[in-house]
Parts: structure tokens; sequence; C-alpha cells
């Protein structure tokens, strides 16, 4: 498990060091001049100097590049220019809103997901089956932009229930956590009905039934126990949809968190603040799918990385 | 029978999107852009039979309209996409060596992103429109097809067909196009569709965000973007435009799946 583990890290750095890469090059390549962005095209030369100089951008890209990652080492990320903040402050301030709705998106999604495609496999070919799949079609076909909306219309507008937009209480957390989940519930489905239909036909169901385990144990025990490990894959997978998505669902909601913020950085033109966000969310996802692979490893210790 | 019935009945929409793009200026009832002040944000009428919005142009015509933004970037996205996708990987595939190292490991990073995220970091940067958003889509959708055609490839390569083809003097070229490419059609072919699936869906998405297409352009995303603001006095702006993206994206999976189903089993 140990050279597992050290096999697996080592791998994660490269990748995660040129995914730091890409985002610094993609937002530094920008065009576009951000100091006259934040000054106005009618600043004069002077004021301009003086502001590029004190954000750095005088000095060369490769500068600039080493002081980021040095930056990043000591968990800094720059200051926003418009919030007068560090951009690190920013963020953790809003990364809790974020993790709270996609974690409860995820629990919804896995609520709906493992119930429907138990259902789908253990009655296959029934209306069940059938209308569980029609569900997973159209909840993969069905845009969060879209679902978003439609829930507020139905749920906020037309009976009332539920609030338009905000975070605080449970209720809150419904509308976005639903329009965030859909998707992700639609593929763990499908999923799960295949996972379950595949172990079906291995010799050790029908060892289990042979030895007169009763049809819930060799579901239970045996069937769902081994069709989880690719389940596991597609949920760790899935979380960095999610977590792109929340940018989309919080954006309808207001929705105080990352994707939000992600969003008004863009909109301003804060390009620290973007690259900050945009660090947070890719980094969160890569370690999502570390955490994946190790828990996959534990769930099937036959598994190993490489040879 | 179930399957064959849902991707013909996938094709049939797939076919109708299509006609109307092309035949968006014949079909509107109104031009997409004709505003009309005194006739904002009315229901359903003769007139304006998905209603207007709040500038009082006609709901359908726009939608009608919509649906080439969505057909052009689908596509587009999906052609670039899978030739860059194809050169890359059969290159990968084939020659293997340091090259196939270093291009696997840049598809190992750029899919290391969640794709939406990248997207909305790519338009963030080149800038809002409708060449911007094609751009970004195709810089992160051609490594799913890359990896493919690799993967596929080096399968090929240990096939005594290939063998026979380069023993009897077929260049690297030659072999990959004439040879290997028939045996990738079905798996790309079925990549394709939910390739285009996905390049909608990110379309409506960006310009939800205002990143993608913009006004007075009609896209459905962007239509479902404006409708926002006015869900408690005009719902429908909301509801139409966001139908005929699921419509849309319902055909391509139907078609998809359908596919899988077809190509996957005659391959079995």
């Amino acid at each position: 498990m140990n050279r597992y583990l050290a096999r697996r890290l080592l791998l994660f750095l490269p990748t995660l060091f040129g995914t730091l890469t890409l985002v610094f090059f993609l937002i530094h390549l920008v065009p576009g001049d951000p100091v006259e962005v934040m000054l106005g095209e009618t600043a004069s030369g002077t004021d301009k100097e003086t502001l590029r100089h004190e954000l750095g951008l005088d000095l060369p890209l490769w500068t600039q590049y080493t002081r980021f990652l040095s930056g990043l080492a000591l968990g800094d990320l720059g200051r926003s220019l418009y919030e007068q903040d560090s951009v690190s402050r920013l963020v953790r301030a809003r990364f809790p809103a974020t993790l709270e709705l996609t974690l409860t998106a995820m629990l919804l999604a896995l609520l709906i997901a493992f119930p429907l495609g138990i259902i789908a496999a253990l009655k296959r070919h029934s209306w069940t089956d059938r209308l569980s799949l029609l569900f997973s079609l159209l909840g993969l076909s069905m845009p969060n932009f879209w679902l978003g909306p439609l829930l507020i219309i139905v749920f906020s507008i037309e009976l009332g229930w539920l609030p338009v937009s905000g975070r605080g209480t449970l209720a809150h957390l419904i509308l976005p956590s639903a329009t965030l989940g859909m998707a992700m519930a639609a593929i763990l489905i499908r999923m799960i009905r295949s996972a379950l239909l595949d172990v079906l036909h291995e010799d050790y169901i029908q060892t289990a039934r042979a030895k007169g385990l009763s049809e819930q144990k060799v579901w239970l025990k045996h069937a769902l126990r081994n069709s989880l490990l690719s389940v596991v894959t597609i949920i760790g997978l899935q979380f960095g949809t999610l977590l792109a998505g929340s940018i989309i669902t919080e954006t309808i909601f207001t929705w105080p968190g990352l994707g939000r913020l992600t969003i008004q950085a863009i909109q301003t033109r804060d390009y620290p603040l973007v690259q900050g966000c945009i660090l947070v969310i890719a980094t969160s996802y890569l370690l999502v799918n570390l955490m994946t692979d190790i828990v996959y490893r534990l769930v099937d210790p036959r598994i190993t990385y490489g040879k | 029978m179930a399957n064959r019935f849902a991707l013909f009945f996938g094709l049939a929409i797939l076919l109708l999107l299509v006609a109307t793009a092309l035949l968006a200026s014949t079909i509107a009832p109104h031009s997409p852009a004709e505003q009309n002040l005194e006739q904002d944000l009315l229901s359903t009428s003769k007139e304006h039979p998905l209603g207007t919005d709040k500038l009082g142009r006609d709901v359908l015509s726009r939608i009608l309209y919509g649906a080439r933004v969505s057909v052009l970037v689908g596509l587009s996205t999906v052609i670039i996409s899978l030739l860059l996708g194809f050169v890359i990987g059969s290159v990968s595939g084939y020659f293997g060596g340091f090259l196939d190292q270093l291009l696997m490991r840049l598809v190992d990073v750029l899919m290391a992103f969640p794709g939406m995220l990248l997207a909305i970091a790519f338009t963030a940067v080149l800038g809002p429109g409708l060449h911007h958003v094609i751009l970004a889509l195709c810089l992160i959708g051609w490594t799913g097809y890359a990896r493919l055609v690799r993967g596929e490839i080096l399968a090929l390569r240990e096939k005594e067909f290939v063998h026979a083809a380069q023993a009897l003097g077929g260049g690297p070229a030659r072999v990959i196009t004439l040879h290997m490419l028939p045996n990738l059609l079905p798996p790309l072919l079925i990549q394709s569709t939910f390739g285009m699936a996905g390049a909608i869906i990110a379309e409506g998405s960006l310009s939800f965000l205002g990143l993608g297409v913009q006004p007075p352009t009609p896209s459905w995303g962007s239509m479902l973007s404006e409708g926002r603001q006015f869900l408690l006095v005009a719902p429908h702006l909301t509801t139409y435009p966001g139908l005929a993206v699921m419509i849309t994206v319902l055909g391509l999976n139907l078609v998809g799946d359908g596919l899988r189903d077809l190509l996957e089993k005659k391959g079995k």
C-alpha cells in the first residue's frame, strides 16, 4: 500500500505542477492590459506605470512565474485588484459555501441513484427499470442552466415552498443542490444498474446462491459490494464536474461560493482573483481524484499501479 | 427493437434541428432582431406563438435562429477537435517513444481539469464571442479523441493486416488513413455524438454566464440568461429556449446510445 501511495503521489505532483503552469500562462497571456482596465483608458501613462510596478506586471514573464510559484509554496495567491484583500483570504471565505453545495449535491445524487439503479437492475426490463432509465436520460439531457430556473419557477414562484436565492438554512440548500446533483444522479443510475448486471453473471454469485444465501444477502453482500468499484471511480470523477457545475448553479441561485466569485472576478477582469479561483477548483479536483484512486485501492486490494 | 426505435427517434430530432438551422430565415415568422417595445414580455398569442421578450422580439423566431448557433458550435467543435485529436493520437500511438510521452502528459494535464472550468478559463482569457467559444471548446475537446485514437492505434499496430501493409511498403500516413482509420470509425462516431451534445451544453452554459455568444445574436444560452431576470412575470422566456436545448441534447444522447448498442454489438 505504501509503495502504491508513493507512486501515485509521484504521478500527482507533475500533473499538479502542469496544472499550475497552465493556469498561470493562460491568465498572463491574456490580450488586453489589466492596468488599463482598472484605471480606464483616460489614465495618464505615469499612473499606469506606477500601478503596473506595484502589481509586478512590469517584470519579465519568467520572473512573474517564479514569483507566482514561490508565493504559492507559501500559500500566497496574490492580491485581488479590486477587493483590497488577499486572494487566498477571499477564496478561503467562499470555499466552505461551495463545499457545502457540492457535498450536498453529491449526497442527493447518491440518495436518488442507489435505490433507482438497484431497482432497475433487480427488475430488469420492467416498467420501473424503463422509468429509471428515462429519468436518467432526461437528467443527462437537462442542462443545469435550465433546470435551476425551472425549479425556481415551480417551487419558489408557483408553490412558494422554497427560497429563490441565498444561503443560510436547509431550505436554501435544496434547489441548488438538486440542480447541481441531477446530472450526477443520472449518470450514477446507469452506472449502478450496468455494474450490478455485469456482476450478476459472475461465478461467485452463482456460488452464493448455490450455498443457500437469501436473494437479499446475495445482492447486498456480494453483488452490490463488488459493483461498488466502478461506481467509486465515477463518483470521484463526477466531483470535478460538480465543482465546475457549481459556477453555473451558484450564479443562478446567487449562492455565495467560489463559483460566483469566479464569475464576478471574470466580469471585473480581476485576473489574480480569476487565477486563484481556478487554481483552487482545479487543485481540489486533482486531490479528489487522488483520493478516489486511494479509496479504489482500499476497496480492491488487487489493484496495483503500473508494474 | 426499443433501442433501434430510440436511435431513429434521436436521428429524427437531429434532422429536425439541422433543417431548422438551415431554414430559419424561411420558417421564422419574424426577424429575430425585430423589436417592438409596445409588445414586450407578451405570453403566447397567435402572432407570437411562444410570446415575446423584454424588447418585444418574437421568442419562436429567436429559438429557430438560435438553432444555427447550436448546430454551428456543435458541428465545428466536433470536426476540429476530432481532426486535431486524430492527428495527435495517431502520431502518438503509431510512433510511440518520447513524442508519445510528451503528448500524453499534455493530454493528462488538460484532462486533469474539469472540462467546463477550462472552457470558462479560456473564454475569460480570450473574451466572449462565437469564435472564441468554438476555439475554447476545441482546445479542451481534442484530448478525448487523442486518447481514444492512441489507444486504438496501439492495439491495431500489432495486427497482422497492419504488418502486411507495412511490409508492402506503406508509409505511416497511408497505413493509418487507409488501413487503421476504418477500424477507428465506430468508436469515433459514438464519441463525436456525445461530444456534440457536450459542446451544445457547454456553449449554452458559457452564453448563460455571459462568456459566449453576445447579443443581439440569438443563442439558447443567452436567451435563458436574459429570461432569468423575468422568471416572475415571463417564465416562458426560460421554459422554451431550455426545452430546445434539452430536446437537442436528448436527440444526440439517443443517437449516441443507439449507435453504441448497434456498433459495439456488431463489433462483438
